[in-house]
C-alpha cells in the first residue's frame, strides 16, 4: 500500500523544518545580498516518495520486504534503517508492529511516506502505557503529595490531589501505581522508614476509599534513605517529606 | 560563667549510675548568658584514684629474633596495651616508666622494681613471644607485685599460625584473660565484634563487621541494595538485617557460618529494625504488614510471627532486655514525636520512659539496668540542642547525657561487658558523614573506629 499522504503532524514538522532552514539560510548569507526567497520553490520541486511492505502483516519471526520509490530526491532515509538509496528494497524482520517512516529530501523540500507492518505476537501484550506522552499525562493527574513535619496525615491539598488521582486512575483501569514514602533527613533512619511507610499507606488508603483496587497499588517506604533535595533548609526538608507517585512497570 | 547543679536529683544518687568508685565530679556548666542554647552538661571525671588497678604491660621478650617474630611482637605489644587501656578499669603504667630490663619469664622479673615508683604497678603483665614451626607462641604471665610469696595470678600459653592477624588475636586473648581475672569475673571484650552498615555508593549499603577496636573490617553482604540495621544473634551465628527490595524493606538473614544469605519468610510491607531475644530463639522487629507499623515477634526463620503492639501510630526499634529476656524497649510515635517505651514481651505493661523531645534507637544494657538511646530533647525546626546519646536507668527513669556538641549521634549499642557504648556520629549532621565511635559508658575515652559512611553499629553479645 502506498502511504503518500502525510499526516497533519508531519505537515507541521515539515513547515517547522522549512522555517528553520530558511532562518539558518538567512543567517549564513548575511554578507551577500539574499536572493528572493520565493525563487527556491520555483527552481526545485519537492521530491515524491512512496513505500510499500509485503506482506503487511506477519507473525513474530517472519520477514517482510520493504520497497520504496522516490523521484527528484537527493537524500532518502528510513527511521530505524538509516540512509538508503533513492530507490530500493530491503528485507526486515521487526519484533513488534512498526511504522516504517521514509523521508525524502531535496533542495525544494521534504516528503514523507509511511507504511505500517503489523506483527502478530503469540500472547497479547498489555497496552503499553509508558511512552512519554502518557507519562506526562499521568503526572499531571497524579501528583506527588507533601506532608507536615513528623506527620502522615493528608493535608487538604493532598486530599484534593488524591481525588484528582483517583478519578484519573478510575478512568485508566490498566495503570498500576507505585507510591514511594519519603522523609526529610532529620531524625532516626529506622523511625523514618516507618513514617514513610505510613505516609505511603495513607495515600493508598485514600485511593482505595475512592474506589481504586488495592491490588493496583504498590507501596514502598524509602524513609530518609533516598532524598530529593540535600540542603539543610526547611524548603528542602519539605521537598523530601512526600509521597511520590509513579507508574508501576 | 556560673557553675550550678542542673540535675533535679541529688548528685550522690547519680553517682551510682556508673563506675561507682570512679566518679569524682558531677557538674553542670552553663553559660549564663545564653540559656536558650543551653544543653545539660553532666561531666563525670574518672580520676587517678585508687579504685583503678594500676597495671603495667611489659614489652614481651622475643625468644627468636628473626624479623617476622619482631614484627608480630610489635603488633602483640601494641594491641595488648590498647586492649587493657580500652577496658576502662585500669590505670595503665606508661611505657616510659617501665624498668629497663625486659622480663620474659617469672624468673627474670624483678617485681620490686615494678612495685616502686615511678611505675608503682600493682600488677604486671609480661611474657615472651617466639615463632616455632610456623606458629606464633606467646607465653603470658600476670603477677601481683605486692604478693612477694605467690606473685603469679596466672600463666597461659597462646598460639596460632604466625602472622599479624594471629598476633592481634593472641594479644586480645591475653588481654581478655587479664580483664576477666581483675574485673570481678566479667569477661573482656577484646574478641568481640561490631557489625554495621557501610555506604558503598549511590543508594547501596552493605553489612560489614570489624573487631571491637576498628581493625579487620570485613564486608559480609553483597546484595547491591540498601542494607541497614544489622543485629547479630547471641551465638554469633547469623546477622539479621533489613534490605530495600522491590517490595520495600525486607528482613534478611546472613549466616556467619555459611557465609551467605539464608532463608527468612517475608510478608511484604516495610520490615525493619530486627532485634534478637537473649535466647536466640526469637526475633522482634517492626512490620507494617497489618497496615500500620507495629512490633512483631517471629522465630529465627520468620515463622510463627505474631504482633505484640496494637496502637496505631508508629512502633519501631525493639530491643530486648538481655538479662531477663522478658521485656522489650521500643520507640513509638503513638503520641506524636517518637518516645522511648518498655513493655513485656507479650505486649502488656507498656510504660513510657521519656517525657518529650525525639527519642529513638534504644539499646538495653547487658545487666538489664540501663537503656542507652538517642535523644533530641528539644526537637523541632529551629530548636536548640542536638541529637545525643543518653542512658536511662530503667527502674527510676533517671537519665544522663553522654555526648555533647559532637554533631548528630544515633544507634548506641552496648559492649558485652556493659562498660562501653558504640554509636554512629555525624560531626556535621549529614547522613553520609556518619562514622562509628566507641566510648566508655560514662562518655569518656571516645575513639573513632571507622571513616565516613559507616552507620548503625551493633556490638556482638560476647
Amino acid at each position: 500500500m502506498i502511504a503518500h499522504r502525510t499526516s497533519l503532524r508531519n505537515k507541521a514538522a515539515l513547515v517547522a523544518t522549512l522555517a528553520l532552514l530558511a532562518a539558518a539560510g538567512c543567517h549564513k548569507k548575511q554578507a551577500a545580498p539574499p536572493p528572493p526567497a520565493a525563487m527556491a520553490p520555483q527552481t526545485v520541486a519537492p521530491p515524491t516518495a512512496s513505500i510499500t511492505a509485503d506482506p503487511m502483516t506477519i507473525d513474530l519471526g517472519q520477514s517482510v520486504v520493504l520497497n520504496w520509490r522516490t523521484t527528484n530526491a537527493t537524500s532518502v532515509s528510513i527511521d530505524g534503517i538509516g540512509q538508503v538509496p533513492v530507490n530500493g528494497t530491503q528485507t526486515v524482520s521487526p519484533s513488534s508492529s512498526t511504522n516504517f517512516h521514509l523521508v525524502a529530501t531535496n533542495e525544494g523540500g521534504t516528503t514523507e511516506a509511511n507504511v505500517r507492518v503489523t506483527v502478530r505476537v503469540p500472547e497479547v501484550p498489555a497496552a503499553p502505557v509508558s511512552n512519554t506522552s502518557s507519562a506526562d499525562e499521568f503526572h499531571s493527574h497524579v501528583q506527588d503529595i507533601f506532608f507536615a513535619f513528623d506527620s502522615y496525615d493528608l493535608s487538604s491539598d493532598a486530599k484534593a490531589s488524591i481525588t484528582t488521582a483517583a478519578a484519573y486512575l478510575n478512568a485508566h483501569p490498566t495503570i498500576k501505581i507505585l507510591i514511594g514514602g519519603y522523609c526529610d533527613d532529620r531524625g532516626s533512619a529506622e523511625y523514618n522508614i516507618t513514617l514513610g511507610e505510613n505516609r505511603a499507606n495513607a495515600a493508598k488508603t485514600a485511593l482505595v476509599a475512592a474506589g481504586i483496587d488495592g491490588s493496583r497499588i504498590r507501596v514502598v517506604s524509602y524513609g530518609k534513605e533516598k532524598q530529593f533535595c540535600t540542603e539543610e533548609t526547611e524548603s528542602c526538608w519539605q521537598q523530601n517529606r512526600r509521597d511520590q507517585f509513579s507508574v508501576d512497570q | 560563667m556560673s557553675i550550678r547543679m542542673f540535675q533535679p536529683e541529688p548528685a550522690a544518687r547519680r553517682h551510682r549510675l556508673f563506675r561507682p568508685a570512679a566518679v569524682l565530679l558531677l557538674l553542670s556548666l552553663l553559660p549564663a548568658a545564653s540559656p536558650l542554647l543551653a544543653q545539660d552538661w553532666v561531666h563525670l571525671t574518672a580520676g587517678n584514684n585508687n579504685s583503678e588497678i594500676r597495671l603495667a604491660a611489659a614489652s614481651f621478650r622475643p625468644v627468636t629474633t628473626d624479623p617476622a617474630t619482631l614484627a608480630d611482637k610489635q603488633t602483640f605489644d601494641s594491641v595488648l596495651f590498647a586492649d587493657l587501656s580500652n577496658a576502662g578499669i585500669f590505670a595503665m603504667v606508661s611505657r616510659s616508666l617501665a624498668p629497663q630490663a625486659t622480663p620474659g619469664s617469672p624468673s627474670e622479673i624483678n617485681l620490686a622494681q615494678w612495685a616502686q615508683a615511678p611505675p608503682s604497678a600493682a600488677m604486671v603483665a609480661f611474657g615472651n613471644i617466639s615463632i616455632q614451626n610456623g606458629n606464633l607462641i606467646a607465653n603470658g604471665f600476670l603477677d601481683d607485685t605486692r604478693n612477694s610469696q605467690y606473685p603469679q595470678v596466672f600463666a597461659k600459653q597462646y598460639t596460632g599460625p604466625a602472622g599479624d592477624q594471629t598476633a592481634r588475636e593472641l594479644a586480645h586473648q591475653f588481654a581478655d584473660d587479664i580483664i576477666f581475672r581483675l574485673s570481678g569475673g566479667t569477661p573482656g571484650i577484646s574478641e568481640s565484634k561490631i557489625f554495621y552498615s557501610q555506604r558503598m555508593g549511590n543508594g547501596v549499603k552493605e553489612i560489614w563487621m570489624m573487631d571491637y577496636d576498628g581493625a579487620n573490617k570485613l564486608q559480609l553482604s553483597h546484595l547491591g541494595q540498601d542494607s541497614i540495621s544489622p543485629a547479630v544473634s547471641p551465638d554469633d551465628s547469623v546477622v539479621a538485617f533489613s534490605a530495600l527490595t522491590h517490595d520495600g524493606f525486607e528482613l534478611r538473614m546472613y549466616s556467619l557460618l555459611l557465609g551467605r544469605i539464608v532463608h527468612f519468610i517475608n510478608i511484604g510491607s516495610a520490615n525493619v529494625s530486627p532485634a534478637w531475644s537473649p535466647s536466640g530463639q526469637q526475633l522482634a522487629f517492626s512490620s507494617s504488614r497489618s497496615g500500620s507499623s507495629e512490633i512483631w515477634i517471629s522465630d529465627p526463620q520468620g515463622a510463627l510471627s505474631h504482633r505484640i503492639t496494637n496502637y496505631g501510630g508508629l512502633d519501631v526499634s525493639p530491643s530486648w532486655n538481655p538479662k531477663t529476656g522478658t521485656q522489650i524497649a521500643f520507640v513509638s510515635g503513638r503520641t506524636g514525636l517518637p518516645q522511648l517505651y518498655i513493655m513485656d514481651e507479650d505486649g502488656s505493661g507498656v510504660t513510657r520512659m521519656t517525657d518529650g523531645g525525639y527519642a529513638t534507637s534504644p539499646s538495653w544494657s547487658p545487666n538489664g539496668q540501663f537503656i542507652a538511646f538517642a535523644w533530641d530533647r528539644h526537637y523541632g525546626p529551629g530548636a536548640p540542642g542536638g541529637q545525643d546519646i543518653y542512658v536511662m536507668e530503667v527502674a527510676t527513669k533517671r537519665w544522663i547525657q553522654l555526648t555533647h556538641d559532637i554533631g548528630r549521634c544515633d544507634f548506641p549499642t552496648w559492649s558485652p561487658d556493659g562498660r562501653h557504648i558504640a554509636f554512629a556520629n555525624s560531626p556535621d549532621g549529614r547522613d553520609n558523614h556518619n562514622r562509628i565511635v566507641s566510648m566508655l559508658a560514662d562518655g569518656t575515652q571516645r575513639q573513632v573506629l571507622t571513616g565516613y559512611g559507616a552507620d548503625m553499629p551493633d556490638w556482638s553479645w560476647k
